[in-house]
């Protein structure tokens, strides 16, 4: 090899021959020594240019191709396949990280080394943006892939049932097809950093081992990341401790709801975000909730437990680190490796009844249930699973109330199995902090849930309940910058009186114009339940004709309520409106998925 | 047209006959409340748009616009509704509105709390049973009063049916109400080729009321009506009325041109030509009337402007006669008479004290659930007083102690009979949490109030003394307090003016006495008076005439002299 590809372009300045001059008589281990260092150096200049080089990235020929491919709804595809190709570039390696929502599943044959990050959803499904090569890489015109090395991610949330399934389908499958596995598959739980972190580290010592250019690739310190450069990062490992501004209970008296309405304060945090992102709150379990497993545990809360370096007496292990409130199959897995429980070796080993057992259970029901004397607090502190971060979709624009980040929380609570029951992080919120109180939060962006790029686009917005968080976000954000497309607000809940959160704002929206359209479905106000996919059916013709005419459509909810009942109801708009067949319409919704043009926040 | 006409003449005149855009009120789900303009026109309908106000600040931190509802007025010429009329109205109040019955001081029923979009199944539930809420309130003739007299002399059947001749003539003709609220969603699709005699498009500048009271009684007190017709008989057959015009009790505190004002009487007009007699009065007030100022807008101010002597020439011109000199005649109470009474043909009828008209159920006092009871068997009927009484009117022989039994099981027998007279004569409006108009409490208070007073009042032996205490929460006048020989209006919350001084037959105004009493203020003030009124009262003498004559306030000879 010693042309440079004549399929790519030369950047202004260079021409070929001076190309060739620089590079005669070098063999292609230098060439490719020569790639990353130019890359090191174009990484450097755009550090302290501020502006990404084209030309610099134009320049860069690929020996061991490596493609980092994600899919997910939420951000965080997107962030371990960016941490992925920023860890890359710091070993010298090239490489290009695609969406899969763009990529073309006929590219698959050509990939030398692929690292896939994809997540899981509902009922084990694919993200809408892998459904594509999900169905072509496990139907039958899939091709044979002798030349692939691979790894996957797979990111899940080990609460429900099919943890994982798309990542490890993909894994499965890929193998199959005459793939190389880089390294194992590491199925990532909600709390996925670290497993990320360790398996990117794995895959790429994988490939830089049997990469020339490895070698040469000590320049590590010309790869430095932006976001070094900058304040400390507000992180999951790092939040900001923000104060409680305002907290107000949204619900009108007498109603079944207990939605809050929280204003914190995030003035010198550094912390951005734009409407559509999360806000990730860490939350502290309950005192009652905390005795209550201590005392099923018969284990004292001054108990000693090391976590990592540092000990830690047992109740404040379980108060601020340890998931209590969800029961989930790992955690009974290692539970039972520590008790002979005959029962509880049955429910683990029978699906059918592990679920309904799982359903409305905490940590303390199971410790009460199959007590045993071999925990020890240490013990314990292992088989529980971290306590996760509970992200909201932010309700509020960041240029209409700066330095704040509001919320929109539902307190969950619920009566089982003999006890009064709560959500750990919304009564978290609701219970334990108040005006003046700090609660420890971090930005979690969500990649595609965003406002369209084109201010004068419509969006259609269908929230329910909390899930109308976001859409105050949007109005504001879309009222402040003048925005001219329309914006059409749908929402949802039991009651008119009591649950309709926000409505003295969404009216004088619908007043002042910030909002063209305002439709509600309140369930429980007549005979016949109503919910808001009946409103998008009444007004199909509407619907549909924003629709054609560009507009963005977003539903933010109870993910098993909601999401689907709206994706029917819009599918049977788009038959009913455009004459098509029930095959057709749907074809028609997909794609509007596929174009980002249909977006779910569902939880 | 003029340009200063009040907003109200402006909207009516637009309202396609009291239509406006009710319909897409009623069909706008993002709001309980109506368009602003509608909220004029719907309470020609018999509504008013209303807001609990002891939610109102904690709605609006919650980011929920206030927590809108509405009253809804039915209309019952002279205060007579069936058993099976009771029987809606209390399924009704559970079904749509706040669970009770309000009986009102103009004989009718009030539902509080009824949303905007159980209006059109609660005017529905009216109609099943024959009943409806048009010109329940607004610019028209509201709900016509007449005595309750139960024992059904022909002479107060006759004078009933005139009241209800009367309130037929004078309902406005519109179709707007059928269609609103009773086929739905139909709309009108061409120039809806309505109709209103009488009215006219603009209806009237401002409310007007009528009251037929047979003597001795005047519990519909008839002076405070713009038209009071005093029946006249004669060896027990009815001749005629005699007719006084201009009365009115509202007022505006701050605009001394404002003013609570009894009706002047002019003459007697006889039984055949009343209805006549009363379209023709409206006629002069619909031509004469301010329609620019709504505070200045009832007839009492319209004859005052004129002088009576103009607008009783304009009357005769219009009748097409003169009016005869008015009859003799007296009366002797305008209070309820409490308890059993019978009469010849052998029926029973029992007047039922109803604290502040509010018909409820509470732990022991469970009075709602036992009049749907006697609804369930009474054959006779039920007849709201104007003083915020029921009476079950025609008791069959063998149902006097079914009825008796039920009241005692529920707890109103014999607690409600042993109050103090006091407490069984007092009146008081709605007011907070729902009526937008006012300042400070009043039904809800009132009886904390005479808990207190009782004990005055027991103390010195004034159990058995009916005087007349009246409470509003604002200036309009509603439980009519200007006619209470103790009259007391809301002026701030827990804030009230003290009036002194009516007559115990509604024929005399009271007079301001204190202002800003808080309730230690007005014991303060009324222990004495009371007292003095115990040692020092002349036989029969009531207290209103007691304090007049005491010299505690100049007696109120007309309205103009009322803030004299």
């Amino acid at each position: 090899m010693n042309q440079l590809p004549l399929t790519l372009p030369l950047p202004a300045g260079f021409d070929e021959a001076a190309l060739r001059q620089l590079s005669t008589g070098l063999n292609a281990q230098q060439l490719v020594w020569l790639s990353g260092y130019f890359y090191g150096q174009a990484a450097g200049a755009t550090v302290a240019n501020g502006a990404p080089s084209a030309t610099a990235r134009g320049l860069v020929p690929s020996a061991e191709k490596l493609t980092i491919l994600y899919g997910s709804h939420t951000g965080n595809g997107k962030k371990v396949a960016q941490q992925a190709a920023e860890a890359a570039r710091s070993r010298g390696l090239t490489a290009e990280v695609r969406d899969l929502n763009d990529y073309a599943t006929r590219q698959l044959a050509q990939e030398q080394n692929l690292l896939l990050i994809v997540s899981t959803h509902g009922e084990g499904d694919p993200p809408v943006a892998a459904e594509e090569l999900h169905r072509f890489v496990l139907g039958p015109r899939a091709p044979q892939l002798p030349k692939l090395q691979f790894a996957v991610l797979a990111l899940g949330d080990k609460s429900y049932l099919h943890f994982c399934q798309t990542g490890k389908e993909f894994d499965q499958r890929l193998a199959e097809l005459g793939g190389q596995r880089l390294v194992a598959r590491v199925d990532c739980d909600v709390d996925y950093h670290d497993a990320a972190t360790s398996w990117i580290a794995a895959a790429l010592d994988k490939i830089t081992a049997s990469t020339p250019a490895a070698a040469v690739s000590a320049n590590a310190t010309v790869a430095a990341s932006p976001a070094a450069l900058t304040t400390p990062a507000i992180t999951r490992t790092n939040p900001w401790s923000a104060r409680v501004l305002e907290t107000i209970q949204l619900n009108g008296r007498g109603s079944s709801k207990e939605t809050y309405h929280i204003e914190l304060n995030l003035a010198g945090s550094g912390l951005h975000y734009a409407p559509g992102d999360a806000l990730a709150v860490l939350p502290v379990n309950e005192d009652s909730l905390v005795e209550e497993v201590l005392r099923a545990a018969r284990l004292s809360d001054t108990a000693s437990v090391t976590l990592g370096n540092e000990s830690r007496p047992l109740a404040a292990v379980l108060a601020s680190r340890r998931e209590l409130t969800v029961l989930t199959r790992d955690v009974v897995e290692r539970y039972a490796a520590l008790t002979p429980h005959a029962e509880l070796h049955a429910l683990l080993a029978d699906t059918s009844r592990l679920q309904p057992y799982l359903y409305g259970r905490d940590v303390a029901d199971l410790l009460t249930d199959f007590p045993t004397d071999q925990l020890t607090a240490q013990v314990l502190a292992e088989t529980l699973r971290p306590l996760p971060s509970r992200a909201y979709s932010i309700a509020s624009s960041l240029l209409v109330h700066p330095d704040e980040v509001h919320l929109t929380v539902g307190a969950l609570r619920y009566d089982a199995h003999g006890r009064r029951k709560h959500g750990v992080c919304s009564s978290y919120l609701a219970d334990q902090i108040s005006v003046g109180d700090t609660a420890r939060v971090f930005v979690e962006t969500n990649e595609y849930f965003k406002l369209p790029a084109n201010p004068a686009a419509d969006i259609i917005m269908v929230g329910a309940g909390t899930g109308v968080a976001p859409f105050r976000a949007f109005v504001e954000e879309r009222v402040e910058l003048g925005a001219t497309g329309r914006n059409w607000l749908l929402f949802g809940n039991p009651h008119f009186t009591t649950d309709f959160l926000y409505q003295a704002e969404w009216l004088r929206h619908l007043q002042k114009g910030g909002l063209a359209k305002l439709d509600v479905a309140f369930s429980r106000d007549q005979a016949e339940k109503i919910y808001v996919q009946d409103r998008l059916l009444e007004h199909s013709r509407e619907v549909f004709a924003w629709l054609e005419g560009g507009a963005q459509f977003y539903v933010c909810g109870d993910k098993k309520r909601l999401g689907g009942a709206v994706q029917t109801a819009l599918t049977e708009v788009v038959r009913r409106e455009a004459g098509l067949s029930a095959e057709e319409a749907t074809s028609y919704v997909r794609d509007l998925k596929k174009q980002r043009r249909y977006l779910e926040d569902v939880y | 047209m003029s340009s200063k006409l009040s907003e109200v003449e402006i909207v009516k005149d637009a309202s396609n006959y009291l239509r406006g855009s009710i319909v897409e009120s009623l069909g706008n789900r993002v709001t309980g409340a109506l368009n602003h303009d509608d909220t004029h026109l719907i309470k020609f309908h018999g509504s008013y748009q209303q807001t609990d106000r002891d939610l109102d600040s904690e709605r609006k931190l919650q980011k929920l616009e206030p927590l809108y509802s509405f009253m809804i007025r039915v209309r019952v010429p002279g205060g007579v509704a069936s058993p099976a009329q009771w029987q809606r109205l209390d399924a009704l109040a559970d079904a749509y509105a706040n669970g009770t019955l309000k009986l009102t001081t103009r004989q009718t029923f009030q539902l509080h709390g009824v949303l905007k979009r159980h209006l059109r199944p609660t005017f529905q539930g009216f109609n099943e049973v024959l009943m409806d809420s048009i010109a329940g309130c607004g610019d028209v003739n509201r709900n016509v009063m007449c005595n309750t007299n139960p024992h059904e002399s022909a002479v107060h059947a006759e004078v009933y049916a005139a009241a209800v001749a009367i309130s037929a003539h004078l309902t406005p003709r519109t179709t707007a109400y059928w269609e609103l609220w009773l086929n739905g969603e139909q709309q009108p699709t061409a120039e809806v080729v309505d109709d209103e005699p009488i009215y006219g498009k603009t209806y009237l500048p401002r409310k007007f009321k009528i009251a037929l009271a047979v003597p001795p009684y005047n519990d519909a007190d008839i002076f405070s009506n713009d038209i009071g017709l005093i029946a006249i008989e004669e060896n027990g057959r009815l001749l005629g009325y005699n007719v006084a015009v201009g009365g009115g009790l509202g007022m505006t505190f701050g605009l001394p041109e404002t003013y609570p004002r009894l009706a002047d009487l002019i003459g007697f007009v006889p039984a055949a030509d009343v209805v006549d007699l009363c379209e023709k009065v409206v006629t002069i007030q619909r031509d004469w009337g301010n329609r620019e100022n709504r505070k200045l807008s009832r007839l009492k101010y319209t004859i005052d402007r004129v002088g009576l002597p103009a607008f009783q020439a304009e009357l005769h011109q219009r009748l097409g006669y003169a009016l005869a000199p008015a009859r003799p005649y007296r009366f002797q109470t305008s209070a309820d008479a409490f308890g059993w009474s019978g009469d010849a043909t052998g029926l029973s009828h029992l007047t039922l004290f109803v604290e502040g008209g509010r018909v409820l159920d509470r732990p022991g006092y469970t009075l709602k659930t036992a009049l749907r009871e006697i609804a369930g068997f009474h054959t006779g009927e039920f007849r709201l007083t104007g003083n915020q009484n029921v009476i079950l009117a025609n008791i069959e022989p063998a149902h006097r102690p079914r009825i008796q039994a039920v009241l005692e099981a529920h707890g109103i027998w014999p607690g409600t009979v042993r109050q103090t007279a006091l407490r069984q004569n007092a009146l008081a409006c709605v007011a907070l949490n729902t009526c937008s108009q006012a300042f400070a409490e009043a039904e809800r208070y009132l009886p904390q109030l005479l808990d207190k007073l009782d004990v005055v009042i027991r103390a010195h032996g004034l159990a058995d003394a009916g005087i007349l205490v009246r409470m509003t929460g604002c200036p309009n006048g509603c439980a009519r307090p200007y006619l209470g020989e103790i009259g007391l209006v809301g002026r701030a919350i827990g804030r009230y003016n003290l009036y002194l001084g009516a007559n115990h037959t509604g024929e005399r105004l009271n007079k301001l006495y204190r202002e800003m009493l808080d309730e230690d203020g007005i014991l303060r003030e009324l222990t004495p008076l009371l007292a003095a009124y115990a040692a020092q009262r002349e036989p029969q003498e009531a207290f209103g005439d007691f304090v007049v004559r005491q010299g505690y306030v100049a007696a109120t000879t007309h309205g103009q002299n009322f803030h004299a």
